[in-house]
């Protein structure tokens, strides 16, 4: 039998040797902090601090806004300078509280917990709520909310997505390598909540040494197991890493606990078990800096609210004049036209080209040779979708099961004629979805 | 800041394929044919190739001017479609039908379609329709220093309806399989040679240019057609007559449907049909399910216009009949995705 994988994707130049091995380091913030209050899916956090006010170190600054949504916490000392619109990553301007850092670093006091299996359910959930945990694969999604289905006796198998599936990312590979010990603590905090479920860590095989070392890890814990993957973007998806790792199939319109299943990236789980055991908000995690535009590509451990620069600082600088930056993975980051943007609780890489790889592809018509159908882990006809988006056909969009798009960009990868595929289809998701809340509001 | 970043849409990294890519390799496909139609049929053949490759590569270009659009024979498609038509003649062909054919493939099929992808019927293959029927005798002579008979294909329709006895099939010499499958034969410039066209489609095959789902539903429809219901096959009327008589034995009745349906696979243009012009994108359905109803649409379409029909070939009619379809086609096989279930009809 092969290895576990999903039906389509492509395998992009993996580019990971850049930083694959460079040990993750901590980075001090040293200038001023941002923090968006919305870092996450959901309600935006409210301010619970004023301008001129004195913070610590680990404390609260926001109140989640909702049940969606989380909790944020200042990651340096220093007094609140002002609450005002700021540009992120994806482009928008947020509502940010600014911190003027005095680095001095003083901190709350946390309360650890002894013995984490004495803790009931509901005392773990609340501690991952009052942490601001988020799913910091890149969505953002409230991990409380996760870890509170409907029946929890049904979820069979707790994912961790170690399958780290973009290219030149290796944030999660160094957890794995320097910190599996928190990683499968995390999972056991987790895995406490539900009582019929199994931990599966799946990860993909061009990480020999990652899954080595997990393996002997979970070898006398009998509710985990290391579940090996094909190298293939994006194996790293919920749904194709749940239908990689169970062989069960969901829908957009499904939650994975639909399936039995929760996914949860790395890092999260990591954060799940710093908050549950040591009593620690989030207020930090790995980010990987490459690409070859950067002089040390690398893994930092950084404190959010920092901006890109400092990363960048710390990172050795610049050695040629990047033309692009990406935040996230070349697959699905997002570009961004300033470093100076603050760093959020998803953000888990900048990358640095100098060259803009796509800047001179010029689309030409589509031949119809549907290499993105092959190519397409949600199995659409992508081409056809994105002719629909662009001639503002919704219905027939509806109908070709657009909506099951899961923007991994696969599709825009392969076509030889360079044409925007995954932008018209993402843009005329936005647009369906818009309609039908308008619809639905009505 | 002095300077932004340059910002676009993810993802920021493209596979290296491109258009031109395919469309040379498509190209590369065709040459041991190409050599082999030369070496066949003489030097002729080789102008013709070159006069139609030009007249389709100008005939985009001039277009391109006249509409005042960005020139695209940059993509290859033009030399592609220029190389089909010409190997689809045959080599006594007048020059000046042959670059005729190549303005009508590229100017009224493509372009005024909206060029590469937009066109609904395979170019190559309606300029090719387009020269038999302004030029019936012309595109139907295949009289030529080295091969003065019919086609191999001509024969199997001149003797169309005539049972032989099977033992000793004098009258079907077209039987030389092997040399049926070299090629060395009448027939148009590319389609005689079954060895060089099936090294082509190892290469569109190997470096993942086309799949097998069309050339295969369609040859295997066609042979599945013609062994049960062909002239000689084993479910027609006349032949179950002769086998309850006892006129033939069921052994030599399955030998004789066996050989005439490896003939009919060898001779013609089907081989050429299957592998390099159904597969066409622009005019094949894009859904995985659709390829294959296509293939059977030209299968089951081929089968009839060879068995029935008058003319000795019906390749070309049957594919360009079934590049119609494909709308209907992509319709109905639209692809339910990933973990959508089926929607059940509710009972009331």
């Amino acid at each position: 039998m092969g290895l576990k994988t999903f039906i389509g994707g492509v395998h992009p130049f993996e580019g990971k040797e850049l930083a694959e091995n460079a040990p993750i380091k901590e980075i001090l913030p040293k200038g001023q902090m941002v923090y968006p209050l919305s870092q996450h899916i959901g309600a935006p956090a409210t301010p619970i601090v004023a301008v001129g006010d004195a913070v610590k170190k680990g404390q609260k600054i926001a109140e989640a806004g909702g049940f969606v949504s989380a909790p944020i916490y200042a990651s340096v000392s220093g007094t609140v300078k002002a609450i005002e619109p700021r540009r992120v990553a994806v482009g928008d301007k947020v509502n940010s509280i600014v911190i003027d850092n005095d680095g001095l670093f003083e901190e709350v006091e946390y309360t650890a917990v002894a013995d984490v299996t004495a803790l009931t359910k509901e005392e773990i959930i609340n501690k991952v709520k009052e942490a601001g945990i988020v799913g910091m694969g890149g969505a953002g999604f409230p991990t409380h909310v996760k870890l509170s289905p409907k029946e929890p006796e049904k979820i069979e198998y707790i994912i961790a997505n170690c399958a780290e599936c973009e290219p030149y990312l290796t944030a999660d590979y160094r957890r794995m390598i320097e910190n599996p010990e928190e990683l499968v603590a995390g999972m056991k905090i987790i895995l406490q909540l539900f009582d019929n479920a199994k931990g599966l860590f799946g990860i993909e095989n061009n990480k020999p040494e990652a899954i080595a070392k997990m393996k002997e890890l979970v070898k006398d814990e009998p509710r985990m197991e290391v579940v090996e993957l094909k190298t293939k973007y994006p194996q790293g998806g919920e749904r194709q890493l749940i239908f990689a790792c169970t062989g069960r199939a969901i829908n957009s319109k499904m939650l994975p606990a639909d399936a039995g299943c929760i996914v949860d990236n790395v890092e999260t789980i990591i954060a799940v078990n710093d908050a549950v055991k040591n009593g620690r908000p989030l207020m930090k995690r790995v980010a990987t800096i490459s690409g070859d535009a950067i002089t040390n590509p690398g893994n930092f451990l950084y404190s959010m609210g920092m901006s890109y620069t400092e990363l960048i600082e710390a990172a050795g600088g610049f050695k040629d004049q990047p033309e692009k930056l990406i935040s996230g993975g070349p697959m699905m980051g997002f570009a961004i036209f300033s470093e100076d943007i603050p760093m959020t609780k998803t953000t888990s890489s900048l990358l640095c080209f100098s060259k803009d790889e796509v800047a001179k592809y010029e689309p030409i018509n589509c031949m119809n040779c549907g290499r993105c159908v092959d190519a397409c882990p949600e199995m659409l006809i992508p081409s056809r979708l994105a002719q629909f988006g662009t001639n503002g056909l919704m219905e027939d969009f509806e109908k070709w099961h657009g909506l099951e798009c899961i923007e991994c960009g696969s599709c825009t990868y392969v076509c030889p004629s360079r044409r925007h595929v995954a932008q018209s289809i993402k843009t005329m998701k936005k647009q369906v979805l818009a309609e039908k809340r308008k619809q639905s509001a009505k | 800041m002095s300077e932004l970043f340059h910002v676009s849409s993810a993802p920021h990294v493209r596979a290296k394929t491109s258009t031109q890519n395919v469309m040379l390799w498509v190209i590369i496909a065709m040459i041991p044919t190409a050599v082999f139609g030369i070496w066949n049929f003489g030097f002729r053949a080789l102008l013709l190739i070159v006069a139609t490759v030009l007249s389709c590569v100008v005939s985009e270009t001039v277009f391109n001017l006249i509409v005042k659009k960005k020139n695209t024979i940059g993509d290859l498609s033009a030399v592609v479609t220029g190389m089909i038509l010409a190997l689809n003649m045959p080599v006594t062909l007048p020059v000046w039908m042959a670059v005729l054919g190549g303005v009508f493939s590229i100017v009224v099929v493509k372009m005024l379609f909206g060029g590469l992808g937009q066109n609904f019927m395979n170019p190559a293959l309606a300029g090719r329709c387009f020269l038999l029927l302004s030029f019936t005798s012309e595109m139907n002579n295949f009289v030529t220093d080295a091969y003065s008979g019919a086609t191999p294909l001509a024969q199997l329709s001149a003797q169309k309806g005539i049972l032989f006895t099977y033992a000793t099939d004098a009258k079907l010499d077209v039987t030389d399989i092997p040399n049926l499958f070299i090629g060395a034969h009448g027939g148009t410039i590319g389609e005689t040679s079954a060895l060089c066209l099936l090294i082509g489609a190892a290469i569109l095959v190997a470096t993942k240019v086309i799949s097998v789902r069309i050339p295969f539903a369609y040859l295997g429809t066609f042979s599945v057609l013609m062994l049960f219901f062909g002239t000689r096959g084993v479910a027609t009327g006349e032949v179950a007559e002769k086998l309850a008589s006892g006129a033939i034995t069921f052994d030599a009745l399955l030998t004789g449907a066996l050989t005439f349906v490896l003939v009919h696979l060898l001779s013609g243009g089907i081989m050429f049909g299957a592998f390099f012009m159904a597969t066409d994108y622009a005019t094949s359905p894009i859904t995985k399910k659709g390829q294959i109803l296509f293939g059977i649409c030209c299968g089951v379409l081929t089968f009839l216009f060879r068995n029935i029909g008058a003319a000795p070939e019906g390749v070309s009619y049957a594919i360009i009949l079934s590049n119609l379809l494909v709308p209907l086609i992509e319709k109905i096989t639209v692809p339910r995705a990933f973990g959508v279930v089926k929607v059940k009809k509710e009972g009331k």
